[in-house]
């Protein structure tokens, strides 16, 4: 028995179906029921149900890209702020191999970093690294923040979302993992970038958002709005458009694995 | 042992911001003498004789007003008490920690009470009920809810619009004893008005109202409180950097007229 439908908002201790399924991450069994323990929406795969929490903070896994900020160096390690409970460091080996050099001249407090996360372990401490296409220091630019459970609707199917806002805006738009957004182009584009990104960390719950985030920059660009095909289409569009969308959330998470591989081919030139 | 968390701001958002106010922009579009949206709501707590809610942009500040019979201090026998503190409530901000108050606290409520008392918002001295023994004491409770920047003129608005909604009880003498009637309310007697206006200053310009990313970035700060007659009843400089003559003076300047604007969303009358 299941008792709600995917994508349901829930609320913690909402009954969410009985035995026949399984408990993933957000819920908790209770009396051979299972129960969300978030605020959030339900995501059902085949027998599993879990909850998308609608407010998060980052936990770091191996694997992940990652925006972070430099808060201090020490002897043979920086430490820097993931946007996430836990603070990570990148090992001095990291950069300069075998090699000695002064830690201050290569990375000072302050800098903005794209990096990879290396490892970590049992107690939490999370080791980044910098070895990678496209990982390195940010120069110019803004940085804007969202929930980390965003992501993959913001980078939108096959990178849909965040290819849309960098065509239409021309800036250089990079998404780490631990939900900050980094965007470099001209500055008036970039607000036009930041205001996008919070309305879609806003809405990122409801369905049709593409469209909506389409015609919002459209009309902040203010170009004409892309002709009247909506309107005619809409009566078939339906259909397609629920497909689409529940294709999007499912697959978005899947998509986020390409999409860093992307975003390091633009980040190319970061380089040091 | 004092630990001190000191927010590490990356070189790139200030950067931004600076490059904002270079060409006169600021990152949510507002002009430099621009307050965020402001919405005030009075006598919203049941329990005190007079509250507010200010929310200036994200910012959220609860204020509370609370009367009551005390003795007067010896060397002022014959005016009444009016005692601000605040309090910067974990919930509102990463880095507010609950405990005794830190230094910004003890700051807000200082440069809230000055501004109050230099202004002579309230009548103290009809407060006074029996020289040198019973005076009215009125507490005025600041709870910041939400910290997005600017936290000092939301408390005074929040203050000033507190002490207009609060009513006090009607206190008597009776065969040398004090009667308290609480069925019958008076409104706090008040005298004048008086706000305060923050600037905060970014590569060398002034911009009101900043929000938190805009007082991470500032290089210096200057707090003016103003009474509804254009004079200065308070002033409160913050920052690590200095500010120049010229520079008070423009911000003396602005205050007067923002301040005039600020007014407007204060209650018309007392209640």
């Amino acid at each position: 028995m299941i008792f709600i439908e995917d994508k349901q908002m829930v609320i913690p201790g909402d009954v969410l179906a009985d035995n026949e399924y399984h408990s993933g991450r957000g819920t908790f069994k209770e009396d051979d029921k299972i129960c969300s323990s978030l605020v959030g929406l339900v995501a059902i795969r085949d027998k599993k149900i879990s909850v998308i929490p609608l407010q998060s903070k980052y936990i770091p896994k191996r694997g992940d890209v990652v925006i972070g900020e430099i808060t201090d160096i020490r002897f043979s390690m920086w430490n820097l702020d993931i946007n996430s409970p836990y603070s990570g460091i990148l090992p001095a080996s990291d950069v300069f191999g075998k090699e000695k050099r002064d830690l201050n001249k290569t990375f000072s407090v302050g800098d903005v970093l794209f990096l990879r996360v290396v490892d970590v372990d049992e107690v939490k401490k999370v080791k980044l690294g910098l070895k990678g296409r496209g990982l390195g220091k940010f120069r110019n630019g803004i940085l804007i923040y969202i929930t980390p459970t965003k992501v993959p609707r913001l980078i939108g199917k096959k990178g849909s979302m965040i290819n849309m806002i960098k065509d239409e805006t021309k800036c250089e738009v990079v998404v780490g993992q631990n939900g900050v957004v980094w965007v470099k182009g001209d500055p008036a584009m970039e607000r036009v970038a930041e205001k996008v990104i919070n309305m879609i960390e806003e809405q990122a719950h409801t369905s049709g958002l593409t469209d909506r985030v389409r015609n919002m920059l459209f009309e902040l660009l203010g170009k004409e709005k892309p002709e009247e095909k909506p309107e005619e289409e809409s009566d078939k569009e339906p259909e397609e458009k629920t497909e689409k969308e529940s294709d999007e959330e499912s697959e978005a998470e899947k998509e986020v694995a390409e999409e860093k591989e992307e975003e390091e081919e633009n980040g190319e030139d970061l380089i040091q | 042992m004092v630990i001190k968390m000191v927010k590490i701001i990356p070189e790139i958002i200030k950067e931004s911001l600076t490059n904002l106010v270079k060409s006169g922009e600021r990152s949510d579009g507002r002009t430099f003498d621009e307050y965020r949206d402001i919405v005030l709501e009075t006598g919203i707590i049941d329990k005190a004789e007079g509250s507010a809610r200010v929310k200036i942009g994200k910012t959220q500040i609860m204020v509370g007003a609370k009367p009551q019979l005390g003795e007067p201090f010896s060397d002022t026998p014959n005016v009444g008490v009016l005692m601000t503190n605040s309090e910067l409530i974990p919930m509102a901000a990463p880095d507010f920690e609950s405990g005794p108050p830190d230094e910004r606290s003890v700051e807000l409520s200082r440069v809230t009470d000055r501004c109050m008392r230099e202004a002579g918002v309230v009548d103290l001295e009809k407060l006074c009920i029996v020289e040198g023994k019973k005076v009215w004491m009125v507490f005025l409770d600041i709870h910041i809810l939400d910290y997005d920047g600017n936290l000092m003129d939301a408390a005074v608005l929040g203050s000033m619009a507190a002490l207009m909604n609060t009513k006090i009880p009607e206190a008597k003498l009776e065969n040398d004893e004090v009667v308290v009637d609480h069925e019958k309310l008076v409104p706090l007697p008040i005298k004048e008005k008086a706000l305060m206006c923050t600037f905060a200053k970014i590569d060398g310009e002034l911009i009101v109202d900043p929000q938190l990313e805009e007082e991470q970035v500032m290089e210096a700060r200057i707090s003016i409180g103003m009474r509804a007659d254009g004079s200065i009843c308070a002033m409160q400089k913050g920052g690590m950097k200095p500010l120049n003559k010229d520079e008070i003076l423009k911000a003396v300047q602005r205050t007067s007229e923002i301040t005039k604007k600020l007014m407007e969303h204060l209650p018309q009358n007392n209640h």
